[in-house]
């Protein structure tokens, strides 16, 4: 029977940290997350994560923005109401675009950077009254943490961690 | 691992380690306030409410409190709402332009230049507020499908771009910051004990929204911060351009002319790096973050002024020339009134305070002084102010009819309201300085190692 433990690594440096994810992970073991005060260079492409899509949905979003105002305006000057004012061509959407620029250009930014941090907060569950899960809490002051979850043996793994710089390293039945 | 010259300057002094930039951001929200905190704060609030009681008397009574007449009917309103969000201007260009440049002495002033910008834009949007008399009826600015019949919203008019763009920049600047702020407001829930100060610690923990620094998190995290820099770059320069169109588009001599966009935005990245200064160089003291806010980053701060200082010198000669060049007699005769009419003092101010007085930052014992930057910038927040009054004042006061000509002069509410703005602006401030992390301490993590002081030796 084999029983379940989780790993916590602590470091006190980003570059230890970031070297010894590397040596984990060519040692074929997984690396369940790693906690850290600040974003370091590299640990996503280190822990093999892909790249995130939150560029690609601000771009949509933008899309979605310049489209809804777009149509907005279109219904508001030309459908509902068309109005002469000051003599600016007012049958048609394309002669009185020059005008539209600038709401059209809020409307785009407006959606994209509010859609876009709402995906990021969801996407990441944070909301307000979410509690933080990290095991530690100084690895928002200035720990850096990796989770390891193993099945059995531990004493290889933390010789890998104390030989790549852990400061401290903790175990708890899972 | 950021690499970083040798010869380049810390940006981080005194032999800080990671814990030690947790505790130095931290100490404002844990400590007491001082002496100097009180006074500050009271005197912003007696101004705030003083202004607030003018304000609600000129909706009492209308805005014949003020001392518009029908020649000049814009004048301290305008001036005021132009100067904030002109000074609204340089947090995001320090948070937005600077990151795109990968600038990293932004980071340890970002958070309270934004922070002054959505101050100074919430001042803004109270002029357009109270000028229309009837604030309640403010949602007419909105396309919303009201019961009055199809009475929509003109979007030809650059009147309305100001509504779209300022509370489009508004909301934007507000998820900026806040996205920021996360991380450091779950910094300071980590640090606060739950025995000791249960109810702070509640509140830290629900405006950190449960962060936790996971590394698929710091990955968005920079991804987004990325993307909304790069749309409020665009954001900030269409603002005052925008606003600088609700003049432009107008056929009063002085006003209609196409170097205002531009000349515009200048003028507002120069006076809100004069008031991101004016703050900086107050707050480092009150709540000792030398080590962070050096003499660096108010020199590199000197340089931007210096330079935006010297455009909008040149947009004025420009101006000049162009009105000259035009041979349109009533163009001419504005500027030549501007200059030389009743209100030359006024000129004269603002020539001094934004085109001579920055010149001084050439020579560097100037532009390395702590005292010397804080007196200048408060000169450039006048000149600034002087500028928009010139622009909007001197166009009106002598218009096409020499019958109508007159001069204008404030009523105390007038000047109660403009009083009362910048109590509110320091008010906010203050009450910011001792709750919020006043310092990207996540961000500045990252630059310690290139950046600091002891790493650089």
């Amino acid at each position: 029977m084999m029983n379940k433990n989780i790993l916590y690594g602590i470091f006190d440096d980003e570059e230890a940290l970031l070297s010894s994810v590397k040596e984990i992970r060519s040692n074929n073991i997984e690396i369940e997350e790693v906690f850290s005060p600040f974003p370091i260079h590299g640990l996503d492409k280190a822990l093999g994560f892909k790249e995130t899509r939150m560029a690609i949905m601000a771009f949509i979003y933008g899309c979605i923005g310049l489209s809804l105002g777009a149509l907005m305006i279109y219904f508001i000057m030309i459908v509902d109401w068309p109005q002469n004012i000051g003599g600016k061509p007012n049958w048609t959407f394309y002669h009185n675009m020059p005008a539209f620029v600038p709401i059209l250009f809020e409307c785009t930014v407006l959606f994209a950077g509010h859609l876009m941090s709402i995906t990021y907060l969801i996407r990441c569950g944070l909301f307000p009254g979410n509690k933080s899960d990290s095991p530690d809490v100084r690895t928002t002051d200035d720990k850096f943490l990796m989770v390891i979850n193993t099945d059995g043996d531990t004493s290889s793994i933390k010789e890998i961690l104390t030989k790549t710089g852990a400061t401290e390293i903790n175990e708890k039945d899972a | 691992m950021h690499k970083e010259s040798e010869i380049r300057d810390p940006l981080i002094l005194g032999n800080k380690t990671y814990h030690d930039i947790s505790k130095d951001v931290a100490r404002p929200v844990e400590g007491k306030a001082n002496k100097y905190w009180w006074v500050l704060f009271s005197l912003s609030l007696v101004l705030f409410l003083w202004g607030v009681a003018c304000m609600a008397y000129t909706i009492g009574t209308g805005i014949g409190a003020w001392g518009l007449n029908r020649t000049v009917n814009w004048a301290w309103d305008i001036t005021n709402f132009v100067w904030w969000i002109g000074i609204g201007h340089a947090g995001t260009l320090i948070s937005a332009v600077l990151l795109l440049f990968r600038q990293k002495w932004r980071m340890a002033i970002n958070r309270s230049a934004e922070a002054m910008t959505i101050f100074g834009v919430l001042q803004a949007a109270l002029f357009p507020l109270i000028h229309m008399g009837r604030p309640w009826l403010a949602y007419y600015v909105f396309p919303i499908p009201n019961q009055f019949g199809s009475l929509w919203v003109n979007f030809n008019s650059p009147l309305l771009w100001d509504v779209f763009a300022i509370s489009t920049y508004l909301s934007i600047s507000v998820v900026f910051w806040y996205i920021g702020l996360i991380p450091d407001f779950a910094m300071i829930r980590d640090r606060m004990n739950a025995t000791i100060s249960p109810m702070k610690k509640q509140l830290y923990s629900f405006l950190s929204f449960g962060w936790s620094g996971k590394a698929k998190h710091w990955q968005r995290f920079e991804e987004v911060s990325l993307v909304l820099a790069g749309l409020a770059t665009p954001l900030v320069f269409s603002v005052h351009s925008i606003v600088s169109m609700d003049f432009a588009t107008s056929i009063i001599p002085g006003w209609h002319t196409t170097i205002f966009p531009p000349y515009f935005v200048l003028g507002a990245l120069f006076s809100g790096f004069a008031m991101v200064e004016t703050l900086l160089i107050i707050m480092r003291k009150v709540v000792s973050l030398e080590s962070y806010i050096t003499i660096k980053h108010i020199e590199y701060m000197n340089v931007i002024i210096l330079l935006t200082g010297s455009l909008v010198g040149t947009a004025y000669i420009t101006e000049l020339f162009m009105s000259w060049y035009s041979g349109v007699e009533f163009e001419q005769y504005a500027f030549l009134n501007r200059a030389t009419g009743p209100y030359w003092w006024a000129y004269a101010i603002m020539m001094t305070c934004n085109v001579l007085t920055p010149q001084l930052y050439w020579i560097t014992k100037i532009r390395t002084s702590f005292v010397a930057t804080f007196i200048l910038s408060i000169f450039v927040n006048i000149g600034m102010w002087f500028e928009r009054f010139v622009i909007i004042v001197t166009s009106l006061h002598r218009d096409y009819l020499p019958s109508s000509w007159t001069m204008f002069s404030p009523s105390f509410v007038d000047i109660g309201i403009f009083l009362g703005t910048i109590g509110f602006f320091f008010t906010l401030f203050l009450l910011y300085s001792r709750t919020f992390p006043v310092i990207a301490q996540a961000e500045l993590k990252t630059i310690l190692k290139s950046s600091g002081s002891e790493y650089k030796k």
